[in-house]
């Protein structure tokens, strides 16, 4: 038994030693493990930027008061703000949202002025229009923000008690709400999809292809060493990944994760080797390239659009958040962003740790029982 | 025929849907025998071969490979058998030597032994100088050459070639059989698929196999003297014209 153990272990180093030969030889394979981080993390988090920009404001100003017109003044010259309307009711501005003229309508209610003095806690209203999220999102925080810093700036001159917290809007975690420091872990949780998803899938293919898989598997190979030896390599150009993406964001942004490197390390291993698994299962059952490619893009698909990658998971229906528990990305863009804006660490992370454990469990399991040396 | 049976196959069968690619064949191959198997394209030898591989299960019937069942030990004859398949099976962007290496390592060859075999082999095929040459650089016929030693480094009971000789001229094809020779007198068994009917007299029995099924087994002699013929090919030529498979 013990003697197996041993003869298994080095046909497993004989079979890494031909994957990294034959990766190094390949013209295209080494390239694009390089160029394709550098590029994505050079370029992407500046094309993918949902900083917004002159964003139209229609305000109904009930209040008609000198801290009412401070207000709309303020908003007036902000660079990022433009007040397209100042109806006298809340029917007139909907229809300039209707006419898809305003992004975000401010109501400041009646008499507001008199109950801030009051103490009274008035609210201002901030609606923001669904057509165009993001816009309407982000527009409508500004929008708040520019109203919060007149009100405070007013109430100082009033000789008020500026209140510590509570009415204005603080990012916690991204407090410039640079949206590049939300993009950068992310956009390395991209790179692993797509680089360790689709090289095994082709890899193993086009052993098919080519016919020398037929050879591997007239021999006496045991079909869990040869998974393995298809699987290891990519945990390993996993790591390579991450590291290229993390220097990138550290050199060319600035970014560097606010928690320990190692705890990326560890989850982008576990997510290489989810990929790698679900990449060979998906080999297995392909006859062709292009059949593996399509069935590979459809879930690579699924990953990006519902992995929380650029629409936040709070944000999608309730039913779509309970599948997002099976997209397995998901817990590695959580944790990417905690470890990176918030510091997290393996402790406070241990479920997204688990969940990814499971599934690079259970996908490379798939991928040696779907591996078949006999049809 | 007194030798030693190392093939024994009875009733075999290999249906693909309502297609019968393999049908119903039963034969025996002795210890150190080639036994070629012919047939047109399509008439079933590379599914049979497959299955005596371990590479593909029998729809039905039995059969043995060095001892070993085909259905439920498959992975034990992989431990006895070499095989070499029409698209080559050496891996192209591998040199010479790291093919030899892989191969033999898989099979559980001590380095001692690769290291002697592999000097052995790149002496008996002259290709020192190639050693450290990417498989894909070198001529189609060496190719074969090398593939068939990648396949025998092991020294196993039984090697299986599927059409081995492919695409080369005469010369080369000849040469190729030296090795084959060579093996089976060391008591090597050879079991071979080919088109060639002049390398079909070469064999100590050959097996005629026309749509799925077997047609004539017996040693080249004794098929021309039954079939009144000249040449392997004249009677291929008799036994397969009504075949209703080819292509």
């Amino acid at each position: 038994m013990k003697k197996e153990t041993l003869m298994n272990l080095r046909t497993l180093g004989i079979l890494l030693r031909k994957e990294i030969l034959l990766m190094r030889r390949n013209p295209f394979i080494p390239r694009i493990i390089l160029a394709m981080p550098v590029m994505v993390m050079l370029l992407l988090p500046l094309v993918a930027n949902l900083d917004v920009k002159d964003v139209c404001v229609t305000v109904v100003d009930n209040d008609v008061s000198e801290l009412s017109r401070r207000i709309v003044a303020d908003m007036a010259t902000s660079e990022y703000l433009r007040i397209v309307a100042t109806p006298f009711t809340h029917g007139d501005a909907m229809s300039t949202i209707e006419r898809g003229d305003a992004d975000v309508i401010i109501t400041i209610p009646a008499g507001y002025s008199a109950d801030m003095v009051n103490g009274a806690a008035p609210r201002l209203d901030v609606e923001a229009n669904g057509v165009n999220v993001t816009k309407g999102m982000i527009g409508a925080r500004y929008a708040a923000s520019s109203a919060t810093g007149t009100l405070r700036r007013w109430m100082a001159e009033e000789g008020m008690q500026v209140p510590a917290d509570g009415i204005s809007v603080i990012n916690l975690y991204n407090p410039t709400l640079d949206f590049r420091n939300y993009m950068i872990p992310a956009l390395m949780v991209v790179l692993i999809i797509i680089i360790c998803g689709f090289l095994p899938a082709l890899n193993l293919v086009g052993e098919k292809e080519s016919g020398t898989i037929e050879a591997m598997n007239v021999t006496p190979v045991g079909k869990f060493t040869f998974v393995l030896s298809k699987l290891i390599p990519y945990w390993v150009i996993g790591v390579l990944v991450v590291t290229i993406g993390m220097f990138i964001g550290r050199v060319v942004y600035g970014l560097a994760p606010a928690g320990n490197i190692a705890c990326i390390y560890l989850a982008a291993i576990l997510f290489s080797l989810v990929m790698s698994g679900l990449g060979v299962s998906i080999a297995n059952k392909s006859a062709t390239l292009l059949q593996s490619i399509f069935v590979m893009f459809a879930f690579i698909m699924i990953f990006q659009l519902m992995g929380g990658l650029f629409t936040p998971i709070s944000s999608m229906p309730q039913w779509a958040q309970y599948l997002t528990y099976a997209v397995p990305p998901r817990y590695f863009i959580e944790i990417m962003r905690a470890i990176y804006l918030k510091g997290a660490s393996v402790a406070d992370l241990w479920m997204q740790y688990t969940a990814l454990g499971g599934f690079a469990m259970l996908f490379c399991t798939v991928a040696a029982f779907t591996y078949r040396k006999q049809g | 025929m007194n030798r030693e049976t190392v093939i024994s196959v009875r009733n075999l069968t290999k249906k693909f849907g309502g297609f019968t690619a393999v049908d119903n064949i039963s034969f025996d191959v002795g210890k150190g025998e080639i036994f070629g198997f012919l047939g047109a394209n399509g008439a079933g030898k590379t599914t049979a071969m497959r299955m005596l591989c371990g590479l593909s299960y029998p729809t039905s019937g039995t059969g043995t490979v060095a001892g070993f069942d085909i259905t439920r030990k498959a992975e034990e004859i992989k431990r006895h058998i070499g095989y070499m398949s029409q698209k080559f099976s050496l891996y192209d962007q591998l040199t010479v030597r790291e093919n030899l290496r892989l191969f033999s390592t898989v099979y559980g060859m001590s380095d001692a032994a690769i290291k002697s075999k592999t000097g052995e082999i790149f002496a008996q095929l002259g290709m020192e100088n190639m050693a450290d040459t990417l498989v894909r650089d070198i001529p189609v016929g060496w190719k074969q050459k090398l593939a068939f030693s990648a396949a025998t480094m092991h020294d196993p009971d039984v090697v299986f070639l599927d059409e081995p000789t492919g695409g080369v001229d005469p010369v080369t094809r000849r040469k190729f059989w030296e090795l084959i020779y060579r093996a089976s007198s060391g008591g090597m068994t050879v079991f071979v698929t080919t088109h060639y009917l002049d390398e079909a007299e070469y064999c100590n029995r050959v097996l005629i196999m026309v749509d799925g099924c077997v047609r004539a087994l017996d040693t080249p002699a004794a098929l021309k003297e039954r079939f009144g013929m000249q040449t392997m090919d004249e009677v291929f030529r008799i036994v397969a014209k009504d075949a209703g498979r080819a292509d």
